[in-house]
């Protein structure tokens, strides 16, 4: 075994174990908790076995293993930063209500 | 009588608010609401000192949630025009007589200023450009008309402004309110205005990055809308 290997191995455990720590302590929902078991699990497997990936690129047309690995990778950071530029755009819309509502509190008061 | 108000959303203006206060007063007009948007300078304190309502944002959210704090607020006084004015000195005071007389006269809900139709003095030529951009862009996204499309010096009678919904918090809300007046189906008016450029206004004009950023988010809102 490769030391990128083990080091994969060992990261994608103690990511996993996070995950589920974090889900014990209810700050993951289950599709979250899925979704990121998915993730790491996947990682583990990929290390163990590197060969999975060509397997799976073969089956869908592309050249070499690794390759599909950037893809999906690459996939998924984008559609996550889009996720993340929607939800940050409904906090600040929901900050302004509520800096607005105190802005016509204090109004009041006097 | 007509109960008018003027809504002036302010960002560390503690310059020119004074002066503009008192010009409006001057033209007889005593409801005036200025929003303080979370300015780390004195633009509150000396609104009050000049008799305005003062609603403050506690942190900085940008024009278009100042502007619909105003508006809201105006509509909460029973107002039946809202007219939104800048605090940087800009528009003039007796221009307003003009951008209200439609929605007095009942001929449009909206009345937007148009600074291409009146005067623009000493407009840089790269700022004429860029609004002339804005304008076209706002043709190809809501198919409406304009010869001004990022002009906040606007009336809006009590139907338009309660129907016409304010999200963005930045800059956007020019192209918003295209969306909103389409959307509503409201009658609107373009109306000459003069637009002073001084040293003090251009500083506080936004730059040519920020004017193309804007651009695309217009474009995106369209396309997720």
């Amino acid at each position: 075994m490769n030391i990128i290997q083990l080091f994969a191995i060992l990261f994608s455990l103690f990511a996993a174990s996070r995950v589920f720590l974090r889900t014990k302590d209810k700050k993951l929902t289950i599709p979250e908790f899925v979704f990121w078991m998915f993730i790491w699990g996947s990682l583990i497997i990929t290390a163990f076995i590197p060969d999975v990936t060509s397997m799976i690129a073969n089956f869908v047309g592309i050249g070499r293993g690794v390759d599909i690995i950037i893809y999906m990778s690459i996939g998924t950071v984008f559609y996550l930063i889009f996720r993340l530029y929607v939800k940050l755009e409904d906090v600040e819309r929901e900050l302004t209500v509520v800096i607005r509502e105190l802005a016509f509190m204090k109004k009041r008061k006097k | 009588m007509d109960k008018t108000y003027i809504v002036i959303p302010a960002y560390n203006e503690q310059n020119s608010i004074k002066k503009v206060i008192q010009d409006l007063k001057k033209q007889g007009y005593m409801n005036i609401i200025v929003v303080d948007d979370g300015s780390i300078d004195k633009t509150g304190k000396i609104a009050k000192q000049q008799g305005a309502i003062v609603l403050s944002h506690l942190i900085n959210r940008g024009q278009g949630a100042a502007l619909k704090t105003g508006i809201d607020f105006a509509l909460m006084k029973k107002a039946d025009i809202i007219v939104t004015f800048d605090a940087d000195g800009q528009f003039l005071a007796k221009d307003i007589k003009k951008v209200i007389m439609p929605v007095k006269k009942g001929n449009a809900e909206v009345v937007l200023g148009s600074r291409f139709l009146g005067k623009a003095k000493n407009i840089p030529l790269f700022k004429k450009i860029v609004l002339k951009l804005g304008v076209l862009l706002v043709f190809f996204l809501y198919g409406i008309k304009v010869t001004d499309s990022q002009n906040g010096f606007r009336a809006f009678s009590r139907h338009a402004a309660s129907q016409i919904e304010i999200r963005s918090n930045k800059m956007e809300h020019a192209g918003e309110i295209f969306h909103e007046i389409k959307k509503n189906n409201l009658a609107f008016k373009e109306v000459p205005v003069t637009v002073l450029y001084t040293r003090y206004s251009l500083q506080k004009g936004q730059s040519w990055s920020r004017s193309i950023m804007l651009g695309l988010k217009m474009i995106l809102k369209k396309l997720m809308v």
